[in-house]
Formats: C-alpha cells, structure tokens, sequence
C-alpha cells in the first residue's frame, strides 16, 4: 500500500489518517428486504483478487468517507474520490 | 523408514547415504475418492487423518506451490486452547489433545514445546475479563490459572510492569499451552499422508471445478482434468477464489498478517507472551529468535507482504512490554495472507454443494488447529457428518444468526 493516500479535500496525507471500512461492493438493501438480501450484503463477499473499490473515511482530516480503488496485490491506488461525489452510499 | 534414535546411528555410520527422501512425487492419477486442495498444515492433515484413521487411502492433495508454502510456514509458532466461547473451547482443546501426542503419532519430531502462554492484563475490567475467560476454560475441563502482579514478576522479571498508562497486574496462564516448530509440521503430516497411500501433487494449480447435474466431477489442474467422488477445500487465504470456481460466495476477505524474527539470543523468554493494551505475541525459537507478531495489517490483500506502518506499531508494542527488545536486532519480517471471517471463527462444513466439502476462515489463528481441523474434516468428509467438537463451525450460522465472535468485534472482518 501506499505511504500516502491523496485526499481529495486535504491533499497528499499519511495513510495512517485514514480508517478502511471495506469493500464498497455490497449495496445496502432496503429495509424490508429479504433475510437473504440482508445475509448476502452483511456477511458475503467477492473477495477478489486484483482491483478492489473500498469505502475509506479520513478520520484524522476532513472526516469524508471516500471511495478508493487499488489493487489488493501489488497495492498500488488508482484513485480517490469523495464517496458522496461518486454517489456512493 | 522409522525415524530413531537407532536410524540416526546407523546412517551415520553409513555415512548418511541411505536416507530416502520424507514422500514421493507421484503423477496424479486419473481419479481418486477424494482430492484436497491446498497442501498446507489443513489440507496435509487431512489427507493424514482420512488415510489413517477412516480408512480412505485413495486421496491425492493437490498445491499449487510446494509443500506448505503458505500459512504453515509463515505463523508464530503458538499453540493454545484457551478460548471463551463454548462453540470454539471444546474443538481446540481437542486439537492441543492431538498436539500432545502427535510426534509419536507421525514419528516426525515437530518439536512441541508445552513452554505454557500467559495473557496480560492491565486494568481491572481485563482481569475480570479473564477471570470469566478461565472460568468458562475449567467448565470445559481445561486448567487455567490467574496469576498476580508478584507471580508474574518471579517467573518473568524483563516485563515493563510499571508503565504509565498499561501498568502489567498480572496474567491468565495456560500451562500446557506452547510452540512448535511449524515447517515440520506440515512436513510431520505430508510423511505420514503419504505413507498411507495419498498422492501429494505439488506445482499444480486448480484451474476450474467441473460440475455435471450439480455434483463436482473433478477438478481442471495445470498438469490437466483430475476425477473425484468427493471435493474438499482447504485453500486458506484463496478459499473465496477457489469456491468461487464451484459459484459459491464465502463469508470471508483476504487480508495480510506481517511477523518478524530477531537474530538469535540465548534463551530470555520462556514462554508464549501476549501483551493486553494492544494485540502483540512473542516467543523464542528453539534457534534462540525471537518470533513476534501483531494484528493484521486492516486493508484486503493478496499479498504475502504488509507495510512499514504496521511493523512500527508491532515493534511500539513489543518495546512497551518488554523494555529490553529495543536493543534486539530484526532479522527478518514476512505475510501470510488470512481469510478473515465474518466472526472471527472458522468454518468446516459441507457446501450446498453435495460432494463439495468447505475448511476456511482461519482468520490469524489457524496453526494450532492444524491436527483438529484436519481429523474433524476428515470425519466430515468420511463420514458426512461433524465431528461432535466442530459442529458449531458451520458455513450457515451467520445466516442463522449463530456466529461465534470471540473478539466481539461484529461482521467487520478487518476487526477480528
């Protein structure tokens, strides 16, 4: 992994600022959705190997949850966006 | 050929030249009853146990790399069974059973070394927490003992007991606890399998599982289609990749776990000790190294390496317990790449898959379950059904709403 990670807000800052949530892939269900939607996106994972999209949030910063795409082999990052820009959740 | 004492004199008197290489290279044969795949300290294991003690010798395990080029060789050594939760305490204490007589067992000196591990704790609420830990071990017939700030300081005097903020009160004390020497382990158990007929096909990749009318005929390799009546996986930190050839999706994610190695000392720590104001392990090899290790490094990684960040904060902690490690020199640090599960423990179960069998989510605690994981899965897949101390290990049960969470930490694998 990279030292530093490029905020969008802050700029270049340690990768220790910032807390990995995880995988940005399962999408919250809603409510009243299945016990399987609901096991499927709480416990399941792709788990792939090669490019992944994560849910970050730069708590030592600006505090904004950001989406970051990196390679979980050679750990290199691509990118690093505002999640709320990217229309994450 | 037996090892002995008498073996090591008379090949020395040969001049060494008659000893056979510990298995043989075999081609895989077109069909077998049973293939494993990953040959690392589960898969061997298994192998071992189906052969030995439920009789199924048409077994092949087949690895990608060489002979326990994972895990098996990456740990810290420690072997233990001094967990809380009812769904855990009984399967490791089972396999610590199996530790203690498995050199004889194997004939292959794994060098088991019940040195004894002891938990620290700093504050008040962590000793009632052990209390309750110790307790709930005796329930399950395991001795466990709480010692006290002047016990401590007898038997290991190095340790910072005065520290500002995590001042040392005292420890949870697992004698029979210990180490072992973990390549030979892996080796102990392939010698063994082998010796019982299994086929170790090693520099063989699985490319594909081949599924006809929903049960798995086989698997596509690098040295081409292997036959079976019955798959199991034992792949550890490429399980997700491995099952997600048969379509199935695990409740795991891969994650890099760093351990580190000092030049080698004269003996200074006898025991396994574990720091409790952080996550920090040591141990000193019979080499005289200390071996060390922390927490994961928190990002999903396929990488057997982790990053400098997480070594400061190892070596922050050690130093913390143990003022003295400052002037030790580190030789050497590697990864291991962990499946984290979603609750921290493993799973060994069937698949919704008949034939496909499923032993993962070892998170970073996988190598002193290594001869329990292998008998249980062998049983399992002998005789489809759970070994009576691994039946809470089920893929099911977080559907279910039964996880075993040993750390309380949730559905956050990076946490556990």
């Amino acid at each position: 992994m990279a030292s530093l990670i490029s905020c969008p807000h802050c700029g270049m800052r340690p990768k220790e600022e910032f807390m990995i949530r995880g995988d940005a892939a399962p999408v919250r269900p809603s409510a009243m959705a299945s016990d399987e939607a609901w096991h499927d996106y709480v416990h399941l994972r792709n788990n792939p190997r090669g490019r992944v999209r994560e849910h970050w949030q730069h708590v030592a910063g600006c505090r904004r949850w950001l989406l970051v795409e990196r390679d979980n082999l050679t750990h290199a990052v691509f990118s690093v966006a505002d999640a709320a820009a990217e229309g994450g959740q | 050929m037996r090892y002995s004492a008498f073996s090591i004199f008379k090949q020395a008197f040969a001049g060494n030249l008659g000893w056979k290489p510990a298995w043989r290279e075999p081609d895989p044969k077109p069909h077998y009853d049973v293939i494993i795949v990953g040959g690392g300290g589960h898969g061997l294991a298994t192998a071992y146990y189906l052969a030995k003690e439920f009789g199924l010798r048409n077994v092949a395990v087949i690895e990608k790399g060489y002979l326990g080029s994972g895990n098996v060789g990456r740990n810290t050594t420690i072997v233990r069974s001094n967990y809380m939760l009812s769904g855990n305490e009984p399967f490791y204490e089972f396999s610590l059973k199996l530790w203690e007589g498995l050199e004889q067992d194997l004939n292959y000196n794994v060098m088991f070394s019940q040195r004894g591990i002891i938990n620290l704790y700093h504050n008040d609420g962590q000793r009632d927490q052990y209390i309750r830990r110790g307790n709930a071990m005796m329930m399950e017939g395991v001795a466990a003992e709480l010692l006290d700030r002047d016990a401590l300081k007898k038997m290991m005097p190095f340790l910072n007991f005065d520290h500002a903020r995590f001042p040392i009160m005292g420890g949870l004390l697992q004698r029979r606890a210990g180490t072992a020497r973990h390549d030979a382990v892996a080796w102990g158990f392939a010698r063994g399998a082998d010796r019982h007929g299994v086929d170790l096909i090693q520099n063989c990749e699985v490319t594909g599982i081949r599924r006809e009318n929903g049960v798995v005929t086989g698997v596509e390799t690098t040295k081409g289609f292997i036959g079976c009546n019955k798959l199991a996986l034992a792949a550890a930190g490429n399980s997700s990749r491995v099952a997600e050839m048969a379509g199935l999706k695990l409740p795991l994610e891969s994650h890099v776990l760093q351990a580190f190695v000092t030049e080698g000392l004269k003996p200074c720590i006898d025991h396994v000790i574990t720091y409790g104001a952080g996550h920090f392990y040591i141990s000193q090899s019979d080499k005289g190294g200390l071996v060390f290790g922390a927490e994961i490094d928190g990002y999903s990684s396929y990488a057997q390496r982790g990053n400098l960040a997480t070594a400061e904060h190892v070596m922050e902690e050690g130093v913390t317990m143990i003022p003295g490690l400052s002037r030790v020199r580190v030789l050497r640090s590697w990864g291991g790449v962990m499946d984290m599960s979603m609750d921290g423990s493993p799973i060994i179960d069937r698949t919704p898959i008949d034939n496909l069998y499923l032993n993962c989510g070892w998170c970073y605690g996988g190598f002193k379950a290594t001869p329990a994981s292998g008998f249980c899965f062998a049983h399992l897949i002998a005789k489809g059904e759970s070994h009576h101390v691994a039946r809470a290990l089920r893929l099911d049960r977080f559907e279910r709403g039964f996880p075993i969470d040993e750390a309380g930490a949730g559905t956050q694998p990076n946490l556990h």
